[in-house]
């Protein structure tokens, strides 16, 4: 009795090892098939552009989105690789930001860092009944604006992970930051050159 | 011949496992926001069907009665792993969409039930056409009602918009339209074998 | 504060029959008395929180061992075998509970809930609030208040149902019908919780 149910199991496993080990490079080709073509994507042609990815949390969940940037940090375009949105409402931040037609809500070259919902006093209309997702959405863009320059976005995005090999050649940004912010944001870019020092102005 | 033939249309309608036997309820609702999820998810099913019922079928002499569920829930989890495996790597995008509700197919009540019911009493041949015909009438139903919520929904069928998603009524894409869609399906049907 | 979220979300926000529809079957199955709702929520709620913590740990090892592929099939033999032990230690130990539950044990191997549940948090892919990091003990809260989520749905359902008895109902609508007709009403309901968390 046991014996039978024993057999079963292990001719079950061994069946089941095999497509497995048949399967795994598929698998993996697959996966790495999708992140090529998201990185294809959001480059739209531009083979200098920096794609970067981030996952912030949605509505439904967390969501993850890559980002690709010229040189100058427009956006190029974006793709969203995993969401749990609401089908119908969350769901359409997939086309609703890129839409060509409504200058309004499409973000593709403009430049990122401090994109907001006009709700909250920015320039970008969210999407329809979904304006927590659209918040998250733009929070997504701008966290991968400040990865891409390795320093904090003005919406307080927390995470700092620009890879060095990520930054080729040497570019000249403005950036404004408090001198505290400085040293940490010197860890993720390989060299600051200061080029003017200003005296932070009270607003 | 005419036995085999009514072991196979039996499931596409008199006992039509969503319909009239009221089984697999869970993935019948949560994967029929669009037509094309509801069919992949029913021939997922109908692929698990088939080949449990062939191998149970064939093993029923062998297996001890008293471990017999174990012995069966063994052989259907194997064959979703399978179906896991091989859609990971050809079919990705579906996996991503039907995600946990393949592993899920184990607890599918049509599985266990018709191995129970009809796999472990019948031939190799009968159990195979069970599982085809309780399969189609699965797929049947999921498509079906896939296709009356993103009709309904977002206006659109496989894909293909018939008027534009603006008129369409949300509510049926998301989870209260799932249970309202199939109860009037279900009157519906019930309707039509009335008369 | 988090670990309250974390029960806002899984029993009224995501909750697992009405927006997630896990464990549908039980849920138009044993639903047409209060007193059957309750017995079955108690034992849904004693078995998930087992079973999650169980398979949790189980997952850990099959991730050491390179063995991800195996999880369907040992999760779903792991948490037959548990509903097993349970019922043959409820009837030694307390008789009386087993009076309670022991129907509704058997039934509850194949409600895809507790599958469900356990391979959402072993794969930390559960839904939590903004905030809560996936790991042990918000998995198990987690499975914890999805199981009182499932019981207060079934419960209020059944609630419903006692009183739909009595109503006269269109005949193409009695019985299935008519039941989902209710659960869309009910899940529509709580559809006014999300965005809460």
């Amino acid at each position: 009795m046991v014996l039978s149910l024993v057999i079963i199991s292990t001719v079950a496993a061994g069946l089941l090892a095999g497509v497995y080990l048949l399967t795994l490079d598929s698998i993996n080709a697959q996966k790495a098939a999708k992140q090529e073509a998201a990185r294809k994507a959001v480059l739209a042609g531009h083979e200098d552009g920096v794609a970067i990815e981030t996952a912030v949390d949605g509505f439904g969940g967390q969501f993850r989105v890559m980002v690709g940037f010229d040189a100058e940090g427009n956006i190029l375009g974006y793709e969203i690789l995993e969401h749990q949105e609401t089908p119908g409402l969350g769901s359409h931040m997939v086309h609703w930001f890129k839409n060509a037609d409504k200058p309004g809500q499409n973000i593709i070259g403009r430049k990122a860092g401090s994109l907001m919902v006009s709700k909250d006093g920015g320039d970008v209309d969210a999407i329809t009944a979904a304006t927590i997702s659209s918040r998250a959405f733009l929070k997504a863009i701008n966290q991968a604006y400040a990865d891409f320059h390795g320093v904090e976005a003005t919406t307080g995005a927390s995470q700092l992970n620009v890879q060095s090999d990520e930054v080729q050649g040497t570019e000249e940004v403005v950036i404004e930051v408090a001198e505290e912010d400085i040293e940490e944001a010197a860890d993720e870019v390989k060299e600051i050159i200061i080029i003017e020092e200003k005296e932070a102005q009270d607003e | 011949m005419s036995n085999a033939l009514k072991t196979l249309t039996n499931g596409l309608l008199k006992e039509n496992p969503t319909f009239v036997l009221v089984l697999g309820m869970c993935p019948t609702l949560a994967t029929t926001t669009s037509a094309i999820n509801g069919m992949s998810m029913g021939l997922a099913t109908l692929f698990v069907l088939v080949c449990s019922n062939i191998v149970i079928s064939l093993l029923k002499n062998l297996i001890p009665d008293k471990v017999r569920i174990p012995a069966f829930i063994v052989v259907i989890a194997t064959f979703v792993t399978l179906v896991q495996l091989l859609m990971q790597a050809y079919l990705p995008a579906i996996y991503d969409v039907l995600g946990l509700f393949i592993p899920l197919i184990v607890v599918n009540c049509i599985v266990l039930g018709r191995a129970e019911a009809f796999a472990a009493k019948n031939s190799v041949g009968l159990s195979a056409l069970d599982g085809i015909g309780m399969g189609l009438g699965f797929t049947l139903a999921l498509t079906l009602l896939g296709a009356v919520r993103e009709l309904l929904g977002t206006g659109a069928c496989f894909g293909f918009h018939l008027f534009p998603d603006n008129y369409g009524a949300l509510v049926f894409v998301l989870a209260p339209g799932a249970f309202i869609a199939l109860a009037y399906l279900m009157v519906i049907i019930n309707k039509l074998q009335k008369k | 504060m988090v670990y309250f979220l974390i029960f806002i979300s899984a029993i009224f926000v995501n909750n697992i029959v009405l927006s997630q529809f896990l464990g549908i079957c039980p849920f138009l199955g044993v639903s047409k008395k209060i007193d059957t709702a309750l017995g079955m929520s108690a034992a849904v709620v004693f078995v998930l929180t087992l079973a999650t913590v169980v398979t949790y740990l189980l997952q850990m090892l099959l991730v050491k061992w390179g063995l991800e592929f195996l999880q369907t099939i040992l999760f779903i033999l792991i948490i037959a075998a548990l509903v097993q032990m349970i019922e043959i230690m409820l009837k030694k130990v307390s008789p009386a509970l087993y009076q309670a539950l022991g129907v509704f044990l058997p039934l509850i191997t194949t409600n895809c809930c507790i599958l469900g549940v356990a391979i959402l948090v072993a794969n930390g892919t559960e839904k939590l609030p903004m905030g809560a990091e996936h790991g042990m003990l918000t998995g198990t809260l987690f499975a914890f208040a999805t199981a009182l989520g499932f019981g207060l749905a079934l419960i209020l359902f059944a609630g419903i149902r006692e009183q739909l008895a009595l109503a006269k109902v269109p005949k193409a609508m009695q019985g299935t019908p008519i039941a989902l007709l209710t659960a869309g009403l009910l899940a529509m309901a709580f559809m006014g919780f999300s965005g809460v968390v």
